[in-house]
């Protein structure tokens, strides 16, 4: 598909702009970190979100979705990324990937529909270390009556604090087996982490914990897809927060005034966000077409998605760190937004793998070097 | 898509393969491309080789050397999607480009906008046939980045034009019969008011060019010098006084062109450059060579993504007037560095002064100073882009 937006795209953006601005304003997510609620989320807005068909909506219509793919799930989480909107929507479309790609009928049309709905926080639990590997997987599944039983632990699981179930990769008698472990389980345990972006992250640990498996035998590539989706969700954020970022710095270098000049008459500010502009630009068209190489099912659609994740990385972080330096003192005060923007693509940039991460993977997986 | 059109454009594609086929000799496929390789046609012919000359014929008698051009100008009158097609199966064969011009690049979409009827069939077909090999006359010694400062000069003799100055940095200005320009004509008038778009005919004692010698050895620019040279009134290109129009929307082309298919081509073999030149072990003991060229590669392709989303916006009519400037810039940038990294791959044997590699890492740099420099482009994204003040 072409890498411009069609008329539905445009009206999805338009219309995802607007609920946000109205219920989701960047102010409600700052209240909400400072108001102390453990649960780092807004249940009301998750709930809004779903009856407006944006919460995974790449789960197909036969799957109880919406069908909209990939592609309007990345404007959805661009969009997100502006006002950072306090709503598991990255872990719903991981989750209902990784689900979508492993379980069997039954178990879809069970799982899926209520992640959709907003009924149900269903966070995936992939990570085992605190640098990004998906390879390294400890956590174990045997087989226990009937279901599964999992042992182990896993961290950095996103918005899996109150969780109401996790999707658990875990090593099945040596090849990777997905399944699904309720919020209450008896053997689990949950433990909130409280991170510099304030999103709803936690660390789990596995006793004997009883599980359901998602399908059959290998789910190597269930796992692959889901990180192939939140890789491009988390560019398509983070294209957001570079965007909103840069937007309030280009509008500060307009206004504040020093040595009797506006600033941004000053070429060396002006070339800076120029180059930053420049590089915005190029990276759009990257992120998008990650994500059309999802809906497409394209060759290379698992690096392209490395590729959009490690560039917004990088660039998210170079335009936060202008966004800061060109607001000077203002810019590092904690009442100031570009803070709050600084944090979360910090963190956005982390998860499933950075930009040292994404080359390493396109150096010896994509390019043969 | 329609189910109809799209079988229409798979039977265009059929029929453009066949032909291929039978009608591209093998001499003129596979050609590496090096400084011999092109045919800029012109009033004295030099064709690279008798296979070469055969192919550019049989092109331009379908029109094919500007297929999207008119019928009635000598081009092969197809539309945005037909002309893509051609230009993938051209490359599936690795065809060579029938012939290379300054009149198909650049003169000619100028034309086809602000040309009079008289102008177009006047000079259209002959660009097409390869009959009129143009040079492009903007930069002089005293205006580069400040282009807009030019003093070449026309003097109104009312049916004819006296010129009087100099150029430089002209494309192939001692190879060219004509030369399209930028001439002071209106010296009353502001800054960028005063400025025509000429047509000159080089083939006249006002006229003479020089070659300039470049740091890659190659002779692809000249001086030129203009001592009363005539040019009839007729060859004025739009307006008098707004030729500055006409240079402005002619850049856009040359830099979409340079960052295109200067940032995204050869992309592909670097990879493979590292492994034949260095290996895999070699790499693995220095990881920040290798690191290097993954992210060339990485860069590479973004620059060809780019281009694919510049033809789609294109199609659907939403592409944004700095795509240009922002091409130009990060491919052109792009080429200096992967070509860099090639010598260092190479080492020591790529520093022979006949190596292929070292002809283009020296050809690179100056394409982030022809057609409007980085720091141009970047004047042009803080202003009209940002709408960042002016220094005052």
């Amino acid at each position: 598909m072409a890498l411009v937006l069609t008329e539905d795209e445009t009206m999805l953006v338009d219309s995802v702009r607007g609920l946000l601005d109205r219920e989701a304003p960047l102010s409600a997510f700052r209240a909400l970190r400072d108001s102390g609620e453990a649960l780092a989320y807004d249940a009301s807005l998750l709930a809004r979100l779903a009856d407006n068909g944006l919460v995974a909506p790449q789960v197909a219509e036969a799957d109880g979705g919406v069908g909209l793919g990939a592609a309007a799930a990345g404007l959805i989480m661009e969009q997100a990324g502006h006002v950072l909107a306090a709503a598991p929507l990255l872990s719903a479309a991981i989750s209902a990937t990784l689900i979508g790609g492993a379980a069997s009928q039954g178990q879809r049309a069970e799982l899926l529909g209520p992640i959709v709905r907003g009924e149900r926080v269903v966070a995936p639990a992939l990570d085992e270390v605190s640098r990004h590997d998906p390879d390294r997987l400890q956590t174990t599944a045997i087989k226990d009556g009937d279901g599964w039983s999992i042992s182990g632990a896993k961290t950095a699981v996103i918005d899996g604090f109150e969780a109401d179930a996790y999707v658990v990769s875990a090593d099945c008698e040596g090849s990777p087996g997905l399944f699904l472990v309720e919020g209450g389980a008896q053997g689990l345990s949950v433990e909130r982490v409280q991170t510099v972006d304030s999103r709803n992250y936690a660390r789990l640990e596995f006793a004997s914990t009883a599980a359901i498996r998602l399908g059959e035998g290998d789910a190597a590539k269930a796992i692959e897809a889901g990180l192939d989706m939140g890789r491009a969700l988390l560019a398509a954020e983070m294209l957001g927060i570079a965007d909103e970022a840069f937007d309030r710095t280009v509008a500060y270098l307009k206004e504040r005034k020093q040595f009797d000049r506006i600033i941004g008459s000053f070429q060396a500010l002006q070339h800076r966000a120029a180059r930053l502009y420049a590089r915005l630009d190029l990276a759009r068209g990257v992120v998008l077409k990650a994500l059309r190489a999802l809906d497409e099912g394209h060759q290379d659609a698992t690096w392209l998605a490395s590729l959009s994740k490690g560039v917004m990385t990088r660039l998210c972080r170079d335009v936060l760190i202008e966004a800061m330096q060109m607001h000077g003192g203002i810019g590092v005060t904690d009442e100031y937004d570009v803070g709050l923007f600084v944090k979360r693509g910090q963190a956005a940039g982390e998860l499933l793998g950075d930009d040292h991460f994404q080359t390493e993977r396109l150096a010896s997986g994509h390019w043969g070097l | 898509m329609a189910a109809a059109a799209l079988q229409e454009l798979d039977s265009f594609r059929q029929d453009v393969r066949g032909w291929l086929e039978e009608n591209c000799p093998p001499g003129a496929r596979n050609i590496v491309r090096g400084l011999d390789t092109a045919f800029w046609g012109g009033r004295n012919p030099d064709y690279p080789s008798d296979d070469h000359k055969i192919w550019f014929e049989r092109m331009a008698a379908r029109g094919w050397t500007v297929p999207a051009w008119p019928k009635e100008y000598g081009g092969g009158g197809l539309d945005r999607m037909q002309a893509r097609i051609l230009k993938q199966e051209l490359a599936r064969i690795n065809a060579v480009e029938p012939l290379s011009s300054l009149g198909i690049m650049m003169l000619g979409p100028a034309l086809l906008k602000f040309g009079t009827e008289e102008q177009k069939l006047e000079h259209l077909p002959r660009i097409a046939r390869g009959e009129i090999r143009w040079a492009q006359g903007y930069s002089e010694p005293g205006a580069g980045s400040d282009l807009a400062s030019l003093q070449t000069k026309g003097e109104d003799k009312g049916d004819h034009f006296l010129v009087n100055g100099q150029k430089i940095w002209t494309t192939y200005g001692h190879k060219a019969d004509m030369i399209f320009a930028l001439v002071r004509t209106e010296p009353e008038a502001s800054k960028h008011q005063g400025i025509s778009f000429l047509l000159i005919d080089m083939d006249q004692p006002g006229v003479n060019a020089r070659p300039i010698k470049m740091i890659s050895g190659n002779e692809h620019f000249s001086e030129t010098f203009f001592d009363d040279a005539v040019v009839p009134m007729a060859n004025v290109v739009s307006e008098r006084g707004k030729g500055w129009d006409v240079a402005k929307y002619l850049l856009t082309f040359e830099r979409s062109m340079m960052g295109e298919s200067i940032g995204g081509g050869q992309g592909e073999s670097l990879a493979d450059q590292a492994l034949a030149l260095v290996g895999k072990d070699g790499l693995a003991r220095e990881p920040g060579l290798r690191r290097e060229v993954a992210e060339t590669m990485n860069e590479s392709w973004m620059i060809q993504i780019a281009a694919e989303r510049m033809f789609d916006q294109g199609k659907a009519g939403t592409l944004s007037p700095f795509t240009p400037s922002i091409l130009k810039l990060q491919g052109t940038e792009l080429a200096t560095r992967r070509t860099r990294v090639i010598m260092s791959l190479g080492g020591f044997d790529e520093l022979g002064a006949d190596t292929s590699s070292a002809y283009e890492w020296l050809q690179a740099p100056p394409n982030c100073i022809a057609g409007g420099s980085s720091e141009v482009q970047l004047n042009i994204i803080s202003k009209r882009a940002l709408e960042l003040p002016e220094h005052k």
